[in-house]
């Protein structure tokens, strides 16, 4: 593998990431403008006012929204290749901010989840190939598939109960996790406290689908020829599993990690309604109900952007580990 | 290994004496259940949400949707085995009835996806070239986009209800499926009998059902079993958010919405049971298809 061949897949690979966001950009856009219903309305009458006929006029025009629809999509295409999501329409502040004040939330359940999922699945995987078909296997297979089984959002309402429960038996006063966000830089404590049981719900689900990529790749690997050499060679078991089995094992696992985040993130607007936290996920379902399409489209964009640059990531780390991939 | 796939893959047998003879059904069976004890136990418990789900108005002991405001929030009981909600619904006549729901939505759009999915892989591996690339371009914008956010802007714009769920699930399955079925047809479309098939001069639509679309059924029947428990499990999450089934059809999703959280703390079985029911039955039909995917799939019959 030479680096010509690498730097040709890399461009290859990045110049696809255009027509999906292209694609991504129109999709939103249409939905959008599908769903019946006006911002300015909702806008107006909230509340049960009557309106005229000339303020409804005077929203649209203020809003962008009497321009023709091919002009409103160039707008919105060419602010985003700007990096420019425009203002919330709803809100009137920038979209950019909007987001930035909801996202942190996210990404902390999401990179907490991850971390849960990482410290729970990479050794009950392993274990698990390694025992196949032995009692302990079966146990973490059940584990893991009533992990994909199990809808996230009840094992939220379940463990916010069984907090809740514990809390009373033991410290004789119920607790709840505090639903006003703080950052971990400036209360580690607090943040963790509020963050913990989302990122354990999702966590949990997450784990499981790598713990089953884990121990499928491991089966796979502990196969091949180079295991068998290291153990004629007389090598320490710990030795073969870790540095020529979990080495090896661990390029599909990444993928699937890599992956699962990026689902995840789109994937935060139950967890988020569960547990009561302003994210990036109940925002998007506030921005759709109140017809606010500058906010929408830009948090869809967001939230493409990183499943589509996580994916690339993921690609070329593979082809670069995998040289087999390149040429595929 | 070898023991194993032989007993599963031809029921022929030798016996003490070296003499062949073939073994009896229920000795298959036991042997099955030893050899996939997880198997097992998925084929029992989808058995039991299709005979809940179908048999519905002869198993449950209540009417689902019928108030009964003597009995309401009460605890599991012998009249009530897992009580009753907030409204006196009697909660396991709901769970019951809401296997209906789960199997209607479930299995409908894995159905309807999966069949979308797998015209859209075959032609797209069949036909190769631009078409192929438009379509897997396609594909990837419909994967980046989110499920839920497909989801949302579907029953926005066309209402809840389990049509419209239905819709709004499908469309996210369609490119998933079409991926996997695309990656096995591309590798027989390079197979001689697909050649030979061309060479005779067959329509393309005859090509791809007779000769192609065949040989994809293995992966084809792992997705969509897979998108069955994906479908439970996202019909559960739409409609606890209130985009979904709605009142007062029984719906295991809906029954954790409102009154589950609220009064979680003094009545915990409104919130428990529907929810195990979800689990129980996506975990069905995972282990179910994990066993169809050792069956078809000889290669991975050990693991």
């Amino acid at each position: 593998m030479t680096g010509d061949d690498m730097y040709r897949y890399l461009i290859k690979r990045i110049l696809l990431i255009v027509p999906t966001l292209f694609g991504a950009a129109t999709l939103v856009f249409f939905l959008m403008r599908l769903i019946p219903g006006d911002i300015c309305v909702i806008r107006l009458g909230s509340g049960g006012t009557s309106f005229t006929e000339q303020a409804l006029s005077e929203c649209h025009a203020a809003l962008g929204l009497d321009r023709p629809l091919w002009l409103q999509f160039i707008h919105f295409i060419w602010g985003f290749c700007r990096l420019d999501l425009g203002t919330s329409m709803w809100s009137g502040r920038p979209v950019a901010y909007e987001i930035a004040t909801r996202f942190p939330v996210s990404l902390e359940i999401a990179v907490f989840a991850t971390v849960i999922a990482v410290i729970i699945a990479i050794p009950l995987g392993t274990i698990s190939a390694l025992k196949q078909n032995s009692w302990t296997d079966l146990a973490v297979r059940t584990f893991a598939i009533a992990g994909i089984a199990t809808p996230s959002f009840w094992i939220g309402i379940v463990s916010l109960l069984a907090v809740l429960n514990l809390t009373q038996y033991f410290f004789g006063q119920p607790w709840m996790p505090p639903i006003n966000y703080v950052s971990v830089w400036q209360h580690p404590l607090r943040s963790m406290s509020i963050v913990i049981l989302p990122a354990v719900t999702v966590g949990y689900r997450y784990s499981a689908v790598v713990m089953r990529m884990t121990r499928s790749a491991m089966l796979e690997v502990l196969r091949e020829d180079y295991i068998r050499t290291a153990r004629a060679k007389g090598l320490v078991n710990r030795i073969i599993v870790n540095r020529h089995g979990l080495k090896n094992a661990m390029l599909p696992v990444v993928t699937v990690i890599g992956i699962e985040f990026a689902f995840l993130i789109g994937g935060l607007v139950v967890t988020e309604t569960v547990f009561n936290l302003n994210g990036i996920g109940r925002l998007l379902v506030q921005a759709i109900g109140n017809q606010d399409y500058t906010l929408t489209q830009g948090i869809v964009m967001l939230i493409v952007t990183i499943f589509v640059l996580t994916n690339l990531v993921v690609d070329v780390l593979y082809a670069w580990l995998d040289p087999r991939i390149r040429f595929a | 290994m070898t023991m194993i796939s032989q007993d599963a893959a031809a029921p022929l047998v030798a016996d003490e004496a070296g003499g062949l003879h073939r073994r009896s059904l229920p000795a298959r069976f036991l042997d099955f259940i030893r050899h996939q004890p997880l198997g097992t136990v998925g084929i029992v418990m989808v058995g039991i949400v299709l005979v809940a789900g179908i048999g519905a108005d002869w198993i449950a002991p209540y009417d689902p949707t019928a108030n009964d405001f003597a009995a309401m929030m009460q605890s599991p009981s012998w009249a009530h085995l897992l009580g009753t909600d907030q409204f006196g619904r009697d909660i396991l006549s709901r769970i019951i009835y809401g296997a209906r729901t789960a199997l209607i939505v479930g299995l409908s759009t894995a159905m309807i996806g999966g069949a979308g999915g797998l015209l859209l892989g075959v032609a797209s591996a069949y036909f190769g070239g631009r078409l192929d690339l438009l379509v897997q371009r396609a594909l990837d914008v419909l994967m980046a986009f989110p499920l839920i956010i497909m989801a949302l802007a579907v029953v926005a714009a066309f209402g809840t209800g389990v049509r419209n769920v239905i819709i709004a699930l499908t469309i996210p399955l369609i490119p998933r499926c079409a991926r996997v079925v695309r990656s096995s047809a591309l590798a027989i479309r390079e197979v001689p009998y697909v050649d030979a098939a061309r060479a005779c001069g067959f329509s393309h639509s005859r090509i791809i059902l007779r000769h192609m679309v065949p040989n994809v059924v293995a992966p084809f029947l792992i997705v969509v079993t897979a998108a069955v428990g994906q479908a439970i499990l996202a019909e559960a999450a739409l409609s606890y958010l209130g985009l979904g089934v709605q009142e007062p059809v029984p719906d295991w999703g809906l029954m954790l919405q409102g009154g589950a959280e609220e009064y979680a703390v003094t009545a915990p079985w409104i919130a428990i049971f529907p929810g195990l029911a979800i689990m129980l039955a996506v975990f069905g039909v995972n282990i179910f298809g994990d066993a169809l995917r050792d069956a078809l799939d000889p290669k991975l019959r050990e693991r």
